[in-house]
């Protein structure tokens, strides 16, 4: 399987992305610069974390406009996963490829720690291989990740289950809902703020975000490999 | 300050206008000798800038001397933008600290961020991928509403432009006194990884080569910044804001990328970042290290505003800027590898043979002027020195032990000191994870990275209790690079080599140059014993307000290798059942401790004594039985004795507890501040392997009981006190002063 990691300018968690798909997930990757023409070679797309264009104006706000913003919603539109995490899923949110809005955390103050999440559905491609309300941790790192949407935006989430990550404990941005992940109602577009690529090696304290991406290969798999 | 109209030479002179660009009089006459006539207005900025302190080390040059700056392992010690230290495998690490002092007590945020920003360029002019971050900050007590605002400010500073960039904040001091409160210490470390192949050099070697001007465009900001650090704050500092430069992290970003694949190219000749006095620092101290000159064309600089005079081009501090040498004739490439990241390289000059700094504007000469002068040759004084009063009195006296009522109140009453108190508040705001490499995260003895394609790591830390080295700066400095060590051996690193940054008051005051000279000799033969040489560094005079200055406080950055991440050790306490050992005799020394400034109010007597043989001797040991896989945990005994590094051992850990015996006055015993003391944790069944590798005492057993338990020889009870308690108590001081 064969994972595009966008670059922009300023996006600075792609290195990490790249190498939690090479090293740990064993699977293919290649960087994509953010005015490529096509993303047709590619299984699923990967919006790393970042300060994309300085997070100028609003975090996402001009990275939406990038050439390769038109690849993404087509790779979308084709199915296939797409993956925002933190400032790809703020670029998620302005593309309007997801619903909803980002706000400054409560705190006003940028927070990086370790949080526990709840798997609120794990029938999604994201998140097969995780049981249904399984506790885990996954490190955030962010100053924009206070989730908002409309009551009635959040009442098709919870009535789609669109909503596939909150908060375990501790909200630590004050987003609504605890709202850490949502996705898109067919399901293979999913942004969260919680880093899944820092969380897949014991070593750096935790491999909790390994299964997000092994779920993905396995319904690839699934879906396209003969004797999978 | 726009000046349209500049004053002419003889004005300059007839007016001592030069001496508003601290420049003295003797020094104004010199360069009139150097250029055989009167300097014009340009001419005498230059020279002010490279000049001052900040730029020449005019001052401590000949302190700095003493340092032992070279070792089998270094590549590259002082005089470039960072040093150089083989790790082994074709890779070398880059690190560098460096002081923004005086634009972070005008402008908090942005003097901090742009701090940030300077000594990752010094990094990356290198050729090297930063790859770790780290700090050391002093501020005034946070009863006072100003001092919150500093260091709120400066820390989201700091997390700002690191945090944008990329780049981990791992690790960090943060220190709190009195003596810091109109001048706050912001230093910045940067440490970076390079393939020896890669090193560059900024040096502007080949005449007919082109000089190109890379990154952001140069506007009115930072104008005589390396002036201002130069100087006395005052009532009047407030109006210095405008020599304080505004980052952008992104910017830097694009910066840090197009360059790291300009290092890659063979049409590149020399490197260096435009930092203290921009264009004229780089320009000089490229010629004069190469043995060449340069000319430069100021209409082709780009400008962010209209009508700037040659005087703010060259002296503008506007950051997120590179001056680079290329081949001539490979111009376009370099152009066009800018462009794809969004950026202008621009041709405005050529690499000379005549050793002169020439600038063009308008069609005509603005500046000529030798460019060893400007960088190499500029004066160096041999301050006077003489020993403070105090320090006689300070010696005279006898060690004293503090009175202490209740021990479990006073351990409290420590762990809610600032300065030992735990510093989550700071560092949750870094994103110390980025890049994916943090092996140990802020809060243990030193961060470690690991080096991704290698099973090797690095440690390091940043250290300095500058209450010992006011008492004695000649041990203090000797206890500074001590500790540092120290922190690399807990994690299970070998020391390498340092970096410094010196931060004192005016060193036109004897007492303080005496201080000066005292801790540089202390940290030289510190730095000797243990086999670190110092790289590089920085030194930041004039941290005075008003008259008053801060305790001398020489930072010392350090970073150490770890061989085998199997090496990797923490403080904390690992499982119920190991056994504790203290490394160490332990005395009566209170003297700049924090258990006097809790009792009096201020510190006074001896600093605590430090062996260096001993040191090294027990540092050696502990890094045998670490390698050797015999320890569990291990901690130095640092701020607030014994009781605090037992208690910063059980916090984090999920339950544990310890039972400790101590011996003697249990006041020294818990709380006094002797050096070479380590707390470590053993697995039973490796007892009699890690007995026979170090001198150590049995103290005691991890339990599983949440209880801090310390009693005395015959089993009387000194301190049971709840781990979840004492943890709230640590945890919650910070954010409860800057409620």
């Amino acid at each position: 399987m064969k994972f595009a990691v966008i670059v922009f300018p300023g996006s600075n968690c792609d290195v990490d992305m790249y190498h939690a798909i090479k090293d740990e997930l064993g699977e293919e990757a290649e960087y994509v610069w953010h005015n490529a023409e096509s993303l047709e070679e590619y299984d699923a797309i990967l919006l790393p974390g970042g300060f994309s264009y300085g997070d100028y104006l609003r975090s996402g706000a001009i990275a939406r406009f990038s050439k390769v913003m038109n690849e993404v919603v087509k790779a979308a539109e084709a199915g296939k996963p797409v993956l925002g995490v933190c400032n790809g899923f703020q670029i998620l949110l302005e593309a309007r490829l997801l619903p909803g809005a980002m706000r400054r955390n409560e705190s006003l103050k940028f927070i990086c720690r370790p949080v526990e999440l709840k798997v609120e559905n794990n029938r999604s491609m994201f998140t097969s291989l995780y049981k249904e309300g399984e506790t885990i941790t996954i490190p955030i790192a962010h100053g924009e990740g206070n989730y908002y949407c409309d009551e009635e935006t959040l009442a098709k989430l919870k009535a789609n289950n669109q909503i596939v990550f909150t908060y375990h404990g501790t909200n630590p941005n004050g987003s609504l809902a605890n709202i850490a992940g949502i996705m898109n109602e067919r399901g293979n577009v999913l942004g969260m703020m919680p880093h899944p690529e820092r969380a897949v090696d014991e070593l750096l304290g935790g491999a909790d975000g390994l299964k997000l991406f092994q779920s993905i290969v396995k319904h690839w798999r699934e879906a396209y490999v003969v004797n999978a | 300050m726009l000046l349209t109209l500049e004053p002419g030479p003889e004005q300059i002179k007839s007016e001592k206008i030069y001496q508003q660009m601290g420049l003295s009089d003797e020094e104004f006459a010199m360069i009139e000798k150097i250029l055989g006539r009167l300097p014009n207005y340009t001419e005498t900025g230059l020279f002010s800038v490279m000049w001052s302190e900040h730029c020449s080390y005019k001052n401590s040059k000949p302190v700095l001397k003493k340092f032992p700056t070279t070792g089998e392992h270094v590549l590259q010690g002082p005089g470039e933008g960072a040093g150089i230290v083989d790790i082994g495998d074709e890779q070398a690490v880059v690190f560098k600290i460096e002081s923004h002092n005086h634009p972070s007590a005008i402008e908090p945020y942005q003097g901090a961020a742009t701090g940030v920003g300077g000594i990752i360029r010094d990094v990356f002019s290198m050729g090297a991928r930063p790859i770790a971050l780290l700090n050391s900050l002093r501020f005034g007590e946070l009863d006072s509403s100003r001092v919150r605002y500093l260091f709120k400010e400066v820390v989201a500073g700091i997390a700002g432009y690191g945090n944008c960039i990329g780049i981990p904040t791992v690790g960090g001091e943060v220190q709190f006194d009195p003596a810091y409160d109109g001048n706050p210490l912001v230093n910045a470390m940067c440490v970076g990884i390079i393939d020896h192949k890669d090193i560059k050099k900024g040096q502007a070697h080949g005449v007919g080569n082109t000089v190109m001007y890379v990154g952001a465009k140069t506007g009115r900001d930072g104008i005589h910044g390396a002036t201002f650090a130069s100087e006395e704050l005052n009532e009047q500092s407030e109006e210095k804001r405008p020599a304080v430069q505004v980052g952008d992290p992104f910017m830097e970003k694009l910066l840090l990328e197009a360059c790291l694949e300009l290092v890659q190219s063979d049409a590149l000749v020399g490197i260096q970042d435009m930092g203290a006095a921009g264009l004229t620092s780089s320009s000089a101290e490229m010629a004069s290290k190469a043995g060449s000159g340069i000319e430069m064309n100021l209409d082709l600089v780009p400008q962010r505003e209209s009508g700037m005079t040659a005087y703010e081009m060259m002296l503008s501090e506007s950051q997120e800027r590179m001056l680079i040498v290329v081949k001539k004739g490979r111009e376009q490439e370099i152009i066009d590898l800018f462009s794809k990241y969004g950026l202008e390289a621009v041709a405005i000059g050529k690499v000379t043979d005549d050793k002169m700094l020439r600038l063009l504007h308008k069609g005509e000469v603005v500046a000529d002027v030798p460019v060893d002068a400007l960088a190499e040759d500029a004066p160096v004084y041999h301050k006077p020195s003489k020993e403070p009063k105090y320090f006689r009195e300070f010696q005279a006296m006898e060690n004293d032990i503090p009175e202490v009522a209740d021990y479990k109140e006073t351990l409290l009453a420590l762990l809610k000191q600032p300065t030992i108190a735990s510093k989550e508040w700071v560092y949750d705001q870094y994103d110390y994870m980025v890049r994916t490499n943090t092996v140990v995260t802020p809060g243990s003895d030193a961060a470690v990275v690991r080096i991704r394609g290698t099973k090797k790591a690095l440690a390091m830390t940043t250290d300095c209790n500058s209450r010992y080295i006011y008492l004695d700066p000649e041990t203090g400095g000797k206890i500074a690079v001590a500790e540092a060590a120290r922190n690399i051996i807990c994690s299970g690193g070998e020391p390498l080599a340092i970096t410094d940054c010196l931060n004192f008051g005016n060193p036109e005051k004897p007492e303080i140059f005496w201080q000066l000279e005292k801790a540089v000799d202390g940290m030289s033969d510190a730095c000797r014993m243990l086999g670190t040489p110092v790289i590089g560094g920085n030194v930041s005079l004039y941290n005075e307000t008003s008259g008053a200055a801060v305790y001398p406080t020489p930072v010392v950055g350090m970073v150490g290798l770890v061989e085998d991440l199997k090496h990797v050790t923490t403080q904390n306490f690992k499982e119920a059942g190991d056994l504790i050992y203290l490394v160490g005799e332990t005395k009566d020394e209170f003297g700049g401790s924090e258990l006097q400034k809790l009792s009096y109010g201020r510190i006074f007597g001896k600093a605590p004594e430090l062996d260096l043989e001993t040191e090294k001797a027990r540092q050696q040991q502990i890094l045998n039985a670490i390698r050797a896989g015999l320890v569990a945990s291990a901690h130095d005994v640092a701020e607030g004795g014994f009781a605090v590094a037992v208690a910063e051992s059980l916090f984090g850990t999920a339950g544990l507890g310890a039972d400790v015996k101590i011996s003697g006055n249990f006041t020294s015993a818990l709380f006094s501040e002797t050096q070479s003391r380590f707390l470590l944790s053993v697995k039973k069944e490796n007892k009699e392997a890690f007995e026979k590798l170090v001198n150590a005492t049995l103290i005691g057993e991890v339990t599983d009981s949440s209880v801090l338990r310390i009693v005395s020889e015959t089993n009387d009870p000194v301190i049971a006190a709840d781990v979840k308690e004492l943890e709230s108590v640590w945890k919650g001081a910070i954010p409860c002063l800057l409620k």
